[in-house]
């Protein structure tokens, strides 16, 4: 059962928030927020730890709900929506990868299909392929988390995100737990990926440099607000004093990051 | 030997008896199994009720079992038959280390891994069936284990009131001061503790979740 298509196709983003608030007590985690996703872009949002990040994430797939304003997905409010096929209809991808430890590589990928009732030989198809799109080895599919490498374990998490072939995909600092030259590995892989696929991507991180390697559109988030929207090159360009300190922040510990993609 | 010869001679009678013993302790078990996991479930679930609940759990672990069968006497139902009251009373001191094991096993499974779940549209049902119950069972096990060593021994007061069981044994020989009587009570009583254990034991490591494929 695909996600409403009648909706789908009215409304020209895949995902927008109306003035979102979302509060624990008296804390404000993200305010006024306002924002349009654009469908197949990858907007990347970044910001320091605590900027509100990771709760817009979850607000997208309704593991929060806005104490005020609406988000909508495919032109339709969260709320109206019913949270589980909502989810099934976005992949979610998390920094801790979050694979089950007692399911094999095979059972993690093809868990939403099969539940979803799709009869097994297609599912096994499925895993198959996905595990080669996400640059791993089909013959993986037997084995379990535990024996997997780091960057394995992420992949086979795109790869289990992207099964039920959601339309969109969340994305929470999932490189941000891996060394440098395995990350770097894999965020050139997943530009390839999303050129080749062409989801709408919702990326959180803190790394400018991935940032600037990813996006089509860079959100940059201060203390629960949207502070700016930006093209890559804007973002470079741009004299706005935060983007600017954040470009000097990363010159010091990475000279080249800069530096144009 | 006269303590083998002893156990030789009554054999029939003390087979009888650690049969009962096993039925008191088995159905109880059943019942504090029945009760204590959805408990468990519930308190992971919501833990506000963690603390309320376990204290309660805790209070009717410290009443003595000889105190416990007899505050249960004059219960209408309960009391007209000992051994319904027996299984009640051992039911209930079974209930704390199932709900505190349950609840532990099922906090103690990675938030990340739950978050994943729900993030990927899991309903709470599946994410308990296929996910939360298969980590945790390992440790809701060995709080069943635990239970069952402790309900085996408090068993043996549940003859106190006549509920029967190898209690009936050691009671009798007190009586007499017939120290082969206590022990045809307590070495098989000791025997079915030592046997719960290890075959809890090895359910435990059986039913512990594959996590690699040799």
């Amino acid at each position: 059962m695909k996600p409403n298509p009648t909706a789908s196709s009215a409304s020209p983003h895949a995902i927008e928030f109306r003035d979102v608030r979302f509060s624990i007590g008296e804390h404000r985690l993200v305010d006024g927020l306002t924002l349009a996703i654009r469908r197949g872009e990858t907007l990347v949002l970044l910001g320091r730890s605590g900027s509100g990040k990771t709760t817009t994430l979850k607000l997208i797939n309704r593991l929060l709900e806005p104490g005020a304003g609406v988000v909508s997905v495919e032109g339709r409010s969260t709320a109206d929506w019913d949270p589980i096929r909502l989810r099934r209809s976005i992949g979610y991808v998390i920094q801790e990868v979050g694979l089950f430890p007692h399911f094999s590589v095979e059972r993690n990928i093809g868990l939403v299909p099969s539940i979803e009732g799709w009869p097994r030989a297609k599912v096994q198809e499925r895993v198959r392929t996905l595990l080669r799109l996400v640059g791993l080895d089909p013959a993986l599919a037997a084995r379990f988390p535990a024996e997997l490498s780091g960057g394995q374990r992420q992949r086979v998490g795109v790869a289990r995100a992207l099964a039920a072939d959601p339309p969109i995909l969340l994305m929470d600092e999932p490189f941000g737990a891996l060394d440098p030259i395995t990350r770097a590995e894999l965020q050139r892989e997943f530009r390839e990926l999303q050129a080749k696929i062409g989801k709408t991507v919702v990326f959180v991180t803190h790394d400018l440099s991935e940032a600037l390697l990813l996006a089509s559109r860079i959100g940059l988030f201060e203390d629960g607000r949207l502070a700016g929207l930006y093209t890559p090159e804007e973002f470079q360009r741009t004299s706005d004093a935060t983007c600017a300190e954040y470009r000097k922040a990363f010159r010091a510990v990475l000279p080249l990051a800069p530096a144009a993609p | 030997m006269g303590l083998i010869h002893y156990f030789l001679s009554n054999r029939t009678e003390i087979l009888e008896l650690t049969l009962e013993h096993l039925w008191l302790v088995g159905v109880s078990m059943l019942l504090a199994v029945l009760a204590g996991v959805p408990t468990g479930i519930l308190l992971a679930r919501r833990p506000r009720l963690e603390k309320p609940v376990l204290a309660g759990a805790n209070i009717v672990e410290t009443i003595p079992s000889l105190a416990l069968f007899g505050l249960l006497l004059p219960v209408p139902w309960l009391g007209a038959r000992a051994d319904r009251l027996a299984i009640l009373a051992l039911a209930l001191y079974a209930l704390l280390p199932i709900i505190r094991n349950t609840y532990a096993g099922i906090a103690g499974v990675d938030p990340a891994v739950v978050e994943a779940g729900r993030g990927m549209g899991l309903t709470d049902r599946q994410l308990l069936l296929q996910v939360q119950l298969p980590l945790a069972l390992s440790v809701i096990l060995a709080g069943v284990r635990v239970a069952t060593v402790i309900s085996i021994g408090v068993a043996t007061i549940a003859a106190a009131i006549g509920a029967g069981g190898l209690g009936e044994f050691i009671f009798r020989g007190l009586a007499m001061v017939n120290n082969n009587l206590i022990l045809a009570g307590a070495i098989p009583a000791a025997l079915l503790a030592l046997a719960a254990d290890l075959v809890f034991g090895i359910a435990e490591h059986k039913l512990r979740p594959r996590t690699s494929a040799r």
